[in-house]
């Protein structure tokens, strides 16, 4: 395989005979952020612990900075991890936690102490030290469960859904500073999550993982905009669905219900074909400004602050367009007709 | 005289419920004074008993005299260290066989529970002749000195305290995140001596000294198995001293409960909710 800084090769992991990872390839590059996306149970966190050490895999392997640490024991490996219930040690101050690792490594008590408080600082909590976990907010014993995991300067840091546990607004604070804390010391992460937002804000690259497949692996905005199969489309953002028949194959033209679209994409199927037209609902618009326009009937209209979501009924389905809010827009009422647009370049078919 | 080791109650506030007609309330009153006078009259009265040593004055004449007697300092010594070599022993089995059945085989749980409820389910006079019949000829002749059936006596009172262990254990194991832990451990390099010593035994103190102390105060008292084995532990000294004398078992009973009660004060302080650990 190439060089890359952490290599997964044909990693499969089977539990009594239940295949959980199959056929994992992967390769990261020193200081790169990788998030695992998927459903539970798409074999996003088994993959994770198989890095850590936790989870031995069935056959396959994995090579860290050039060293073979497939069936390398969990503390035996330089990796930094956090957990979606945070771990940290109930008995211990946050100090204690943050130094714990190097305790392990039986570091001096004031290099130790140095590393705990420069680490506290990076967390900017510079004077819970002596406070024990329990004494913490949600977010502030992530925090320093991710400082305690960056104490022993570790090869690669994990983390496993390290934010589902805390409420929306920490969650968001703790993205950024997560990123921040990222970029700044250029450790090579591996994030698994399910939401696909923080995968998309946080991610150099993502893989979306499906029933323990691969299904695509990419930069964000490429996964957004150009998923490669169904799953990975319907799974990250929203996205709409209409059938329709090919009509020419090399024109790019489609029947949907009475009218016909034309799409820039590229139709692989031949006339007459039965396939699916997808698009983003913020491609949509409320007019007849665009290349396709169907005609159709508002639904429901539903206000989410910056977006206004609209559900529209048109010949052959459903479709919903996000619409930017702003002062003077006119938002749409249910039940009335209306006209739905959206350029040709921002459809695309699948079979 | 035996030791009671009713577990402390959980206290947990009652459901809210529309107020009670008075006529209810002065029969829980009634339920409860019952309860509590079954309880004190027995109590009392031993007390009043163990008080009247001397002819026609009330006084401590019993206890002064217990606390004379050649035989009880030893006896009470020789159970102390019988019952923390068994919960020493106890700990080191019952402590990595929860961990490990939490960790890494939660199916096996219901069959090391039932294991571990034995002692509850097998009478003292059982698990003695079973004891003494195994041990008691060769090739496992161990019962031929006194010192060697210490040994058996302690291992028997470990078992004996496997209910309590265990539950208290498998707690307070339950209470945190055992596996989170130990990751978050093993990844920080640490192995597993080092997961035990600084993170699952501190973590389980409370519950630790909880089992410990029940132990303490079952291994205290035990008649059954202590007589049979022919040892003078303070069981057999309470059992000898009931035949033989009119006031002293009385304030030796009183000793008894006090020390109980003062294990089991022990075991609420420091189980008492809101406390840092």
């Amino acid at each position: 395989m190439s060089g890359g800084f952490l290599t997964l090769t044909g990693v499969r992991k089977e539990f009594n005979g239940v295949v959980a990872v199959e056929d994992f390839n992967l390769d990261v590059t020193e200081g790169e952020f990788v998030s695992f996306l998927g459903p539970s149970g798409c074999g996003k966190t088994t993959t994770l612990r198989m890095v850590a050490g936790f989870e031995p895999p069935t056959s396959g392997n994995i090579r860290l900075a050039g060293e073979d640490v497939t069936y390398a024991k969990a503390n035996e490996r330089n990796i930094g991890m956090v957990f979606q219930s945070y771990a940290l040690f109930p008995n211990m101050t946050v100090a204690d936690n943050i130094g714990f690792g190097l305790r392990i490594r039986r570091q001096d008590t004031a290099g130790r102490e140095a590393k705990v408080a420069e680490l506290l600082d990076l967390i900017h909590l510079p004077d819970k030290g002596k406070s024990y976990p329990n004494e913490l907010s949600g977010g502030q014993q992530q925090r320093v469960a991710l400082a305690r995991a960056l104490a022993i300067s570790p090869q690669l840091l994990l983390l496993d859904e390290p934010l589902s546990a805390l409420d929306a607004k920490i969650r968001d604070e703790l993205r950024a500073e997560i990123r921040r804390i990222q970029r700044q010391l250029n450790i090579t992460t591996i994030y698994v999550t399910h939401d696909q937002e923080e995968a998309l804000a946080l991610s150099d690259r993502i893989v979306v993982m499906s029933k323990g497949q691969m299904e695509q692996v990419g930069a964000p905005f490429e996964i957004y905009n150009n998923p490669s199969t169904g799953f990975v489309a319907s799974f990250v953002g929203q996205l709409n669905r209409l059938p329709a028949t090919v009509i020419d194959q090399a024109a790019g033209r489609l029947r949907v219900g009475q009218g016909e679209v034309r799409t820039t994409s590229g139709v692989e199927s031949a006339p007459g074909t039965e396939v699916s037209l997808m698009m983003r609902p913020e491609e949509l618009t409320l007019d007849d400004e665009a290349d396709n326009v169907l005609e159709g009937t508002v639904e429901t209209v539903t206000f989410l602050g910056s977006i206004v979501r609209v559900q529209v009924a048109v010949d052959g389905g459903r479709l919903i367009a996000d619409l930017f809010n702003e002062r003077l827009l006119r938002l749409p009422v249910a039940g009335e007709s209306t006209q739905i647009s959206f350029p040709a370049h921002a459809c695309w078919v699948m079979v | 005289m035996t030791f009671t080791t009713t577990p402390i109650p959980v206290t947990e506030e009652a459901p809210v419920v529309a107020a009670p007609a008075k006529s209810s309330r002065l029969v829980a009153w009634l339920i409860l004074a019952g309860g509590v006078l079954y309880f004190l009259i027995p109590l009392g009265a031993t007390f009043w008993w163990s008080l009247r040593a001397e002819k026609d004055v009330l006084g401590f004449e019993a206890y002064r005299r217990l606390f004379e007697d050649s035989r009880f300092w030893p006896s009470l010594t020789e159970s102390v260290v019988n019952a923390v070599a068994a919960i020493i022993l106890s700990l080191l089995i019952i402590v990595p066989t929860a961990y490990w059945v939490t960790l890494r085989i939660p199916k096996l749980r219901p069959v090391v529970e039932f294991i571990t409820l034995l002692p509850f389910v097998i009478p003292a006079v059982v698990l003695v002749f079973g004891l003494i019949r195994l041990y008691g000829r060769p090739p496992l002749l161990l019962t031929s000195t006194y010192g060697s059936s210490r040994v058996i006596l302690i291992c028997a009172y470990a078992a004996l305290s496997f209910p309590y262990m265990f539950r208290s254990v498998d707690n307070g194991l339950r209470a945190m995140d055992v596996r989170s832990l130990t990751e978050a451990a093993q990844s920080l390099g640490a192995g597993w001596p080092t997961i035990m010593r600084r993170v699952i035994f501190p973590n389980l103190r409370v519950a630790l000294l909880s089992g410990a102390l029940l132990t303490f105060a079952i291994v205290i008292g035990e008649l059954t198995v202590a007589l049979f084995m022919a040892q003078q532990t303070f069981g057999p000294y309470m059992a000898n001293l009931t035949r033989s004398k009119v006031y002293e078992p009385s304030a030796m009973a009183i000793v008894a409960f006090g020390i109980t009660w003062f294990a089991m004060g022990m075991i609420a302080l420091i189980t008492r909710p809101g406390k840092r650990r």
